[in-house]
């Protein structure tokens, strides 16, 4: 069971788990009539995975954009490390450490997929417009340190054999991953998945869960995620928030999710796809 | 069987991000650079320079310019022809005001002046997009060159509202002035070609390059990746206008000697580079290089070969022109969007396979 201490536990499969990394108070997110979010609180501890869950239309992708900085909800507080976070731009946001895929995938169509994945590591490259209109030196020893962070992603999300493809010419499932490595390419201390796996037949969704899984394992990356398949979500999260019409209606390990019967009605009684 | 890419593996990242990963091209780029420095010099006439070479080193520079902003970064722009003479008359106000200013710096100093004046020209990129974007860049060029026609300052109070270029040297060579031979004026326009290309190269093959690429492909993506979407902009307007405006000023300076700005640095000017980078192929250095030659060379060849050889009216090959670039560019925008470079890279796709196509 969870124990709720401020310095943390370690998970049965043997797991570090923290302390809070963020926390939202209190969010309110409304567009113009429209509560895409209502009131709701919780906390993202450090290396857990955590889930929302949700019937369509629930908030759950308004939340990651709030977290992001694309919607700045009119009312609560976003906590980050301890700190209360000002209104940020998304690229302020991206530069705290919080990386993110997109549940329509946003990948940039005319590059390759190594060029993808590089402008990941945009947060960790210094040099500045002359030293890299000269290129030899600091620039050149720059991209190839990065270049290696890229290769090393490449070979652990297994697409070595796509490098040099353009990523417009890739099928969905591969597209996904490719949009997993240039968020992992940002070495990122919180990493934000919506719907990581929507559309994906059975062998690439465990593929996918096991990529999830070793981020997390292997690199200690907290990870939000958002996801539809019950099953998924059962296997690879410490802690699930329930969402349903923009309020909170469930939170807590999955077991106890499982059982929660305002959970159960939600799902039973909203048509879902 | 010469042209192979099997067998010549790459073992380090350094030499995986070469601009010609392929021995084969590496060696034709060596040998081209080479009798352009070396030959072309002292076997090339008047004729061939002045119609033919010095207008496509200059051209090339411009569309390797508008190519970074509109080509890598996704911004559209129809100032062209103004951001030119921006450089044109910074150039002519440098060299009256500080005739013991080396021409080199004359020129460098001039694409500054203009990568300012586009950075302030780029200001709305962030709030207008695509056509909008057009239109506002349209005004830029008729401003600009309602500015110079309007503001003697500009053209130091001349009578005849021309300027024109004082003669200045590199080296005891002449390069600027009436007097100037056709391949001093070659020599200098391509050794700046070739220090402009270099850098344009080592921008978009990295990290600017990429911020660049993200922008134009999906700007709500480039944000989350960390990417300030002005900042992004604004650098890509300021080194796209610094292209143009060293093409500006080497095009008065250099080529022509003498400008008068409505003619020289007219709209007609901001759609010839935008055609000559549609042509070539948007978002590739190369297509830069190719949609300049063919511009430049095909109103030659119709006139060489219509008027000189067949005897057709002057006119009527002029209309031919226009017509064959119409037509070309609705083929190119519908078509092959990548323009002739892509059609290069398919081409040696093929040669690289040939002649097994599996
Ligand atoms: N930019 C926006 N403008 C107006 N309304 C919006 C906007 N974004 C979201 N909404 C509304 O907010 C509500 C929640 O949408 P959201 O996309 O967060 O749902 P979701 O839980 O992610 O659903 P799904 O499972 O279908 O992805 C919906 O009613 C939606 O129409
Ligand atoms: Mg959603």
């Amino acid at each position: 069971m969870l124990d709720e201490t401020e310095e943390g536990h370690v998970t049965e499969d043997g797991r570090q788990i923290g302390g809070v990394l963020m926390e939202m108070r209190n969010i309110t997110l409304r567009f113009g009539g429209v509560v895409a979010i209502k009131d709701i609180s919780f906390d993202i501890r450090k290396g857990e995975i955590r889930a929302i869950i949700g019937p369509n239309g629930a908030g759950k992708s308004s939340m990651l954009n709030v977290i992001s900085g694309f919607y700045h909800p009119q009312e609560g507080e976003i906590w980050f490390k301890g700190a209360r976070r000002k209104p940020m731009k998304p690229y302020q946001v991206a530069r705290q450490g919080i990386a993110r895929t997109f549940q329509n995938i946003a990948l940039f169509e005319g590059m390759s997929v190594i060029d993808n994945i590089m402008t990941g590591r945009l947060t960790h490259m210094r040099s500045g417009l002359f030293s890299q209109a000269l290129w030899w030196g600091p620039a050149e020893r720059e991209e190839l340190e990065n270049r290696e962070v890229v290769e090393r992603i490449i070979d652990f999300l297994e697409i070595q054999h796509i490098r040099k493809t353009p990523v417009a010419r890739l099928p969905y499932g591969l597209k996904k991953r490719v949009e997993l490595a240039r968020a992992l390419a940002a070495e990122p201390e919180l990493l934000l998945l919506d719907e990581p796996m929507a559309g994906m037949n059975v062998e690439e969704k465990e593929d996918m869960s096991r990529f999830i899984l070793d981020v997390n394992d292997e690199f200690g990356t907290t990870i939000a995620l958002i996801e539809h398949d019950m099953g998924v979500v059962m296997d690879l999260s410490d802690r699930v928030v329930v969402m349903d019409y923009g309020r909170k209606i469930g939170d807590g390990p999955p077991e106890e999710i499982r059982n929660n019967q305002d959970v159960i009605d939600a799902y039973l009684g909203v048509a879902h796809d | 069987m010469i042209y192979r890419e099997a067998g010549d593996f790459k073992t380090t990242y350094r030499d995986d991000s070469q601009t010609f990963p392929i021995r084969f091209d590496r060696r034709a780029y060596y040998a081209l650079v080479a009798v352009a420095f070396l030959v072309l010099p002292f076997v090339m006439n008047d004729y061939w320079a002045s119609a033919v070479f010095v207008p496509f080193l200059i051209y090339s520079i411009a569309a390797i310019g508008l190519n970074i902003l509109t080509g890598y970064c996704g911004q559209v722009s129809l100032g062209t022809g103004g951001f030119m003479a921006v450089g044109a008359y910074a150039a002519y106000k440098l060299m009256t005001a500080f005739p013991e200013l080396n021409i080199f710096f004359v020129v460098l100093l001039s694409g500054g002046v203009t990568a300012g004046v586009g950075v302030l020209f780029g200001l709305p990129s962030l709030r207008i997009k695509g056509f909008y974007l057009a239109v506002a860049t349209l005004a830029a060029q008729f401003f600009l060159v309602w500015l110079f026609n309007k503001v003697p300052w500009f053209y130091n109070y001349s009578a005849s509202g021309q300027i024109n270029a004082p003669e200045r040297t590199i080296f005891g060579i002449i390069v600027t002035g009436p007097s100037t031979p056709a391949w001093s004026k070659y020599l200098f326009c391509l050794t700046i070609l070739f220090i402009l290309s270099w850098v344009a190269r080592n921008l978009t093959r990295g990290e600017v390059g990429r911020t660049w690429m993200a922008i134009r492909d999906m700007d709500i993506a480039a944000e989350i990746i960390g990417v300030n979407p002005l900042k992004a902009k604004l650098t890509a307007f300021a080194v796209s206008s610094f292209f143009v405006g060293v093409a500006g000023a080497l095009f008065f300076a250099v080529y022509l000697g003498a400008v008068e700005v409505t003619e020289a640095f007219g709209i007609q000017k901001s759609f010839l580079v935008l055609f000559m980078i549609i042509i070539g192929g948007l978002g590739s250095m190369f297509g830069s290089f190719a949609g300049a030659a063919f511009l430049v060379l095909l109103p030659v060849f119709l006139k060489n070969a219509l008027v000189g050889g067949l005897g057709w009216p002057t006119d009527l090959a002029a209309h031919l022109e226009l017509m064959i670039v119409g037509a070309l560019i609705i083929v190119f925008l519908i078509a092959e969007p990548h323009g002739i470079a892509a059609l290069w890279r398919t081409a040696k796709e093929k040669l690289r396979l040939w002649p097994f196509p599996h």
